[in-house]
């Protein structure tokens, strides 16, 4: 039972997809007395070969065209707007890790002296509390303002949302380790260094780790939003490009796309929280 | 005073209450010592603040009052001349049963090559009878195995004095015997000077040279001294042969079910001296006793009443 149950639920997963494709297909299929609108007749028109991208939600068969398409070559370059989608997305995994980076290099040392010092706890958390709601892409025009680059906005984006989930849970990890091992530490006399990194961290690793997948997880949804805005380069302005040209079948790669590295930033992320947890 | 090797002046512990005001005492004018090679346990009810006498000679918590004064000096603070053994094992579940026991003999003898030190730990992690399991997690081991770890590590950095707060507590009855025996030929081959909190009279008669015996708290005291007057070389298997072990038993569970009660806050005794609490010798009891008819015609359903009470 427990062995066929990965099994099962593979294929209830395939048949789900299957589904999934037959209702989509069934929904964007050409009907006999297409109703074409005047204005997208006029549309159609003034796109001159554009016709056949106006033509309605594309079909299955469109899009994993599409996918086999952008996919047998996907680190082409033909200049500033025409990328291949493995070149976006390195461009946009780029910008997460230096400011998912960044963010590691602030919220982990600053998370451990809240979690280590009530007085530093009380004293920033009214910063905290009210820079934590802020939405990441608010601090947009102020970054575009002062740092005066695109690209480095965008990193700054990515950073600041970042931040704060791994800095609470760090500060929280750090603050609930269990007293009898600071004890032990104690009775020990281990020195303040010896006892961040051999105590206090592999202790709290699991709950920092959480944060730090947390944030990982935030910074792949920004950095879209964020390369919408500044443009250039980068899955999310690949994704806004396409809308441009009003290429559906590109902008559902695209987004399945972000999807899928997404999911495997957060296994990665799942990985590394298993190798830091202890059994107790 | 302080030709003891450890003593404990006037101690003093009071929580604050919720308003912030100083609590009553958990206890006041504590006064007792402990010579060196010595083996103390104390015995008291729940609340009378063993568990805070242990964690002050252990430098983890402050007294509010009176002074612990070991070796000469005045103990302020944590320590590697006093190794402690937790209630709770607190092995570090990320490092292995050889890494934890490492991690306390580097504190101790930091400029130790890695070699060297394995070679100590794993000499005392064979004491405690854990030479085969030294390479895995303590999530691998049973509770009697990792309290033995526990017990590896504060005796590897070989601390002057061994503080245990009640280390066997949440083992079964089976396997507390079996450390209690390995705990014992430890000391008896070490020579160490041990304060243990416990809950069980037998397993303090079999370890202690004395036992303090605590009253309730709040403002709980040092009611009386027992003196384990049966020789040093007693086994669990023959300690209940020596005449002197009932009368010993008898004097502790009486103190604890019948005794413990009336020394609670007042006075019971006009001449009871703080400084000097009362020490007694139950086990030598025969020549008061002469009145009585012989221990060995003491009837035996008498003591199992009294035990059972």
């Amino acid at each position: 039972m427990n062995k066929q149950l990965p099994y099962r639920a593979a294929l209830l997963s395939l048949v789900l997809f299957a589904c999934f494709i037959g209702i989509w297909q069934y929904a964007t299929m050409p009907s006999d007395n297409v109703v074409v609108s005047a204005a997208d007749a006029e549309y159609a028109a003034l796109m001159g070969q554009g016709a056949g991208k106006a033509e309605g939600f594309p079909t299955p068969a469109a899009v994993g065209r599409t996918f086999v398409h952008f996919l047998s070559d996907p680190f082409y370059d033909n200049g500033p707007n025409d990328k291949g989608i493995g070149i976006q997305i390195a461009y946009s995994l780029m910008r997460v890790g230096a400011g998912f980076f960044l963010a590691t290099l602030v919220a982990l040392p600053l998370g451990f002296i809240i979690g280590m010092s009530p007085l530093m706890m009380r004293a920033l958390n009214p910063f905290i509390q009210v820079l934590k709601p802020i939405s990441p892409l608010a601090w947009m025009p102020l970054a575009l303002y002062v740092l005066k680059d695109s690209d480095v906005s965008g990193i700054f984006v990515i950073f600041i949302c970042s931040m704060w989930p791994m800095l609470l849970n760090t500060a929280f990890g750090v603050a609930s380790v269990r007293r009898d091992w600071i004890n032990v530490a104690r009775t020990l006399e281990v020195g303040p260094l010896r006892k961040a990194f051999q105590v206090i961290l592999p202790a709290a690793a699991p709950t920092i780790l959480t944060g730090m997948r947390i944030s990982m997880g935030i910074a792949w949804i920004v950095i879209v939003a964020a390369e919408m805005l500044v443009g250039g380069t980068g899955v999310g302005y690949f994704v806004w490009n396409e809308w441009n040209n009003l290429a559906l079948p590109n902008v559902i790669f695209a987004i399945t796309m972000i999807g899928l590295v997404g999911m495997l930033l957060d296994f990665a992320f799942g990985v590394l929280q298993k190798m830091v947890t202890y059994r107790d | 005073m302080t030709n003891h090797y450890l003593s404990v002046e006037a101690l003093k512990k009071a929580y604050p209450t919720s308003d912030g005001k100083a609590g009553t005492p958990v206890f006041d004018n504590i006064h007792f010592s402990i010579e060196k090679g010595e083996f103390v346990c104390i015995i008291g009810h729940s609340g009378c603040g063993k568990t805070t006498i242990l964690n002050v000679l252990a430098g983890l918590e402050q007294a509010s009052g009176g002074v612990v004064i070991m070796n000469g000096r005045e103990v302020k603070g944590p320590s590697l001349d006093r190794g402690v053994v937790f209630q709770s094992h607190a092995l570090m579940p990320w490092m292995s049963v050889l890494g934890n026991v490492a991690f306390a003999v580097k504190s101790k003898w930091p400029d130790w090559s890695k070699a060297k030190i394995a070679a100590h730990c794993t000499e005392y992690l064979e004491m405690v009878g854990l030479g085969h399991a030294i390479h895995k997690q303590p999530a691998e081991l049973s509770g009697g195995m990792k309290q033995r770890v526990g017990i590896a590590r504060a005796f590897a950095i070989q601390p002057k004095m061994l503080l245990l707060d009640e280390p066997f507590g949440a083992l079964d009855a089976l396997t507390r015997g079996t450390i209690q025996d390995e705990l014992l030929k430890v000391v008896q081959a070490t020579h160490q000077t041990v304060f243990m909190i416990t809950h069980d009279v037998d397993e303090a008669i079999l370890l202690a040279d004395k036992v303090i015996l605590m009253s309730n708290g709040p403002l709980a005291k040092v009611a009386e001294i027992v003196e384990i007057t049966m020789p040093r070389n007693r086994t669990r298997a023959e300690m209940h042969h020596d005449p002197q072990y009932y009368r010993i038993r008898n004097h502790l569970v009486d103190f604890l079910v019948n005794r413990s009660k009336t020394y609670a806050g007042g006075g019971e005794l006009e001449q009871y001296d703080p400084k000097h609490p009362p020490v007694v010798r139950p086990g030598l009891a025969a020549a008061p006793d002469a009145a009585l008819p012989a221990e060995t015609a003491r009837p035996v359903p008498q003591l199992k009443k009294v035990v059972n009470q």
